[in-house]
């Protein structure tokens, strides 16, 4: 009932401002009390920042935003009448000197400012003056529940068309091919402080060298103890040091290991001719190992230490049943892996969580394939065929609220990245 | 879509050998250092293996063992054994890969777009093992035989059908030295 009448007030509140420029959103409630009410109030001079930090705070799935351009009366905080739109709680933004912003919480329960920061912020809105917008968004969402948002991110992809990397924003804009034209590749994955990344090239020679791109510069090395090789399905440890991958032999797919910052010691982690181990991840603590393995019959997802060692199935699997399980990712908190496997012959994502040893499905719709964790630990992104063509999707996996992200041609090989919002 | 490294298939070449001494495709060796701003791929080193329009054998017998060594084999679904019709085509190859001591080709394995993306490349590489393994045991040294894949990222055929999933389930071959003078086996 209670419900019912804030939505009303909702649609009321749309129509008022609807006279204004676009300007409410009303999210949907999934769950009431769990995720809170939230206005930003609209914020003169700041029209850019206003909009980005509005949607930010609605894809951190955390609230539900309510954004107004015109406010009903200018002065004070009309916490009563917020209240009857739903919120709980209101955020301010104003400009501060130095050309910074800050950003004012409130309670409008309590009626009081619940707190304040200030972050020096490129206000334009435009290239990469963007990240700076998402930093103050993810730095509300931590004043708020005391965690950060995941706004300040990036996501490295596979162009299907052209078979160059990209690189979108968390939000969907600031679209950019990062490798060269007419240069094939695959499987990008970035390095932990965001500043690189790694990928495969297919080297006319047949073999497939892994390059290591720096995004500032777009200088390119490739790894010299992958120059002669078939590398598969890099990745990086949490410390920086190490790539870990698969490399393809007469004696089928086996994972290595090798540190990139000394450019040597190469090591083999996975033995044994006739099976295939690849599509290796680390745990976010470096000890231990996340990858998949036929040596069962079809794909499966096992763990080792990180050195090769007490390797065993993770997810479990029906012997002649349960469909291929690939492209594991283990989720920055250490919880949780999530992968793909074939269903019905489709690939749906799934979680799996480490400590209740629970499977759940995230998707049913289409093909859904290569999930990649947001740094919550909360969102992922993923591959979906289910408007017609392949395009990134990300899923919030506490509500199951999904979005897409606009690309304008076909998407592959998603790959987030951890925060890049504070300076390094 | 920018595709300047396609391949081009050796029964195209060979297709067009008799008339414009098509270049092969060159070999590329990596290169230690890159920078962004290099652009488009220019064109690679000198190409290794200009094919002649008529040789000692003949223009026809030419086109003919070029056309026999790049013929493609298939592979049925998330399969990597040779079938049974597909003999005689590695057969014929590896007679003339016997007949002529300095030639070196490279097979490249496919796979179709069903199955993941980065498995693919592992069950690409299955199958250019399979063909390989089948010339070696047909007397080819191993080491005239290199074996890349591709996994599902050069179809021939974009389409998600039944139809285009079964051409692009396949192995390719390219010769990489010793092309230049070809010999009709015995």
């Amino acid at each position: 009932m209670r419900r019912l009448a804030l939505t009303a007030a909702a649609l009321c509140a749309l129509a008022r401002a609807a006279a204004g420029q676009d300007t409410v959103r009303v999210g949907i409630t999934y769950q009431p009390g769990v995720r809170p009410g939230l206005v930003v109030l609209p914020a003169p001079g700041l029209d850019s920042v206003h909009a980005m930090v509005a949607r930010d705070l609605d894809f951190s799935d955390r609230f539900e935003v309510i954004a107004l351009s015109q406010a009903p009366v200018s002065g004070k905080i009309n916490f009563a009448f917020y209240r009857t739109l739903g919120a709980a709680l209101a955020i301010e933004l104003v400009p501060a000197g130095g050309g910074g912003v800050t950003a004012r919480l409130y309670d409008l329960v309590a009626e009081r400012p619940r707190g304040e920061l200030t972050l020096p912020v490129d206000r334009s809105g435009v290239g990469e003056s963007r990240l700076s917008i998402h930093a103050l968004s993810d730095e509300i969402v931590r004043l708020a529940i005391g965690q950060p948002g995941v706004a300040a991110t990036r996501i490295l992809f596979l162009g299907d068309g052209d078979k160059r990397i990209w690189r979108v924003d968390s939000d969907g804009a600031n679209l950019a091919a990062v490798t060269p034209a007419g240069v094939q590749v695959m499987s990008p994955s970035w390095s932990p402080d965001g500043a690189r990344f790694a990928y495969v090239q297919f080297s006319r020679d047949g073999s497939r060298p892994i390059v290591m791109q720096t995004l500032a510069s777009g200088t390119r090395t490739v790894l010299p103890t992958t120059a002669t090789t078939q590398n598969i399905t890099p990745a990086f440890s949490p410390d920086g040091r190490s790539l870990i991958l698969a490399r393809l032999s007469d004696q089928g797919a086996s994972i290595y290991a090798m540190n990139v910052q000394e450019l040597c010691c190469v090591e083999r982690l996975t033995g044994g001719r006739f099976a295939e181990n690849f599509s290796p991840a680390y745990s976010p603590d470096g000890r231990r190992v996340v990858f998949v393995s036929s040596r069962a019959g079809g794909q499966q997802v096992y763990t080792m230490a990180a050195d090769g060692t007490d390797q065993e199935l993770l997810v479990p699997f029906d012997f002649g049943t349960t469909g291929n399980s690939n492209a594991p990712d283990w989720s920055p908190d250490g919880a949780t892996i999530a992968f793909h496997r074939e269903v019905g012959g489709a690939p749906q994502i799934y979680t799996f969580d480490l400590a209740g040893r629970r499977l759940k499905a995230l998707t049913s719709l289409g093909r859904n394939q290569d999930p990649s964790w947001a740094p919550d630990g909360r969102h992922i992104v993923f591959v979906s065929n289910r408007t017609g063509r392949l395009q990134l999707f990300v899923i919030d996996t506490e509500t199951g609220r999904s979005r897409q992200l606009m690309t304008p041609g076909a998407a592959r090989l998603p790959a987030w990245s951890r925060s890049l919002g504070r300076p390094r | 879509m920018s595709e300047r490294h396609v391949l081009v298939p050796l029964a195209l070449l060979a297709l067009s050998a008799a008339g414009c001494g098509k270049k092969a495709e060159p070999v590329v060796v990596p290169q230690a250092v890159d920078t962004a701003r290099a652009g488009p791929a220019t064109p690679g080193p000198t190409p290794q293996q200009p094919i002649q329009p008529v040789d000692t054998e003949g223009g026809a017998t030419r086109t003919a063992l070029l056309a026999d060594l790049g013929n493609v084999i298939h592979f049925d679904y998330d399969q990597d054994l040779v079938k049974p019709e597909d003999r005689p085509i590695l057969d014929r190859k590896a007679a003339i890969l016997m007949a002529n001591p300095a030639l070196r080709i490279r097979i490249s394995g496919h796979a179709d777009s069903r199955g993941s993306d980065e498995y693919n490349l592992v069950l690409g590489n299955k199958r250019a093992l399979a063909a390989k393994n089948y010339l070696e045991a047909k007397g080819v040294n191993a080491s005239r035989i290199d074996v890349t894949s591709f996994g599902e990222e050069r179809p021939v055929d974009p389409a998600e059908n039944e139809e285009a999933w079964a051409k692009n389930r396949r192995d390719e071959f390219e010769i990489i030295a010793g092309g230049d003078r070809l010999v009709a086996p015995r």
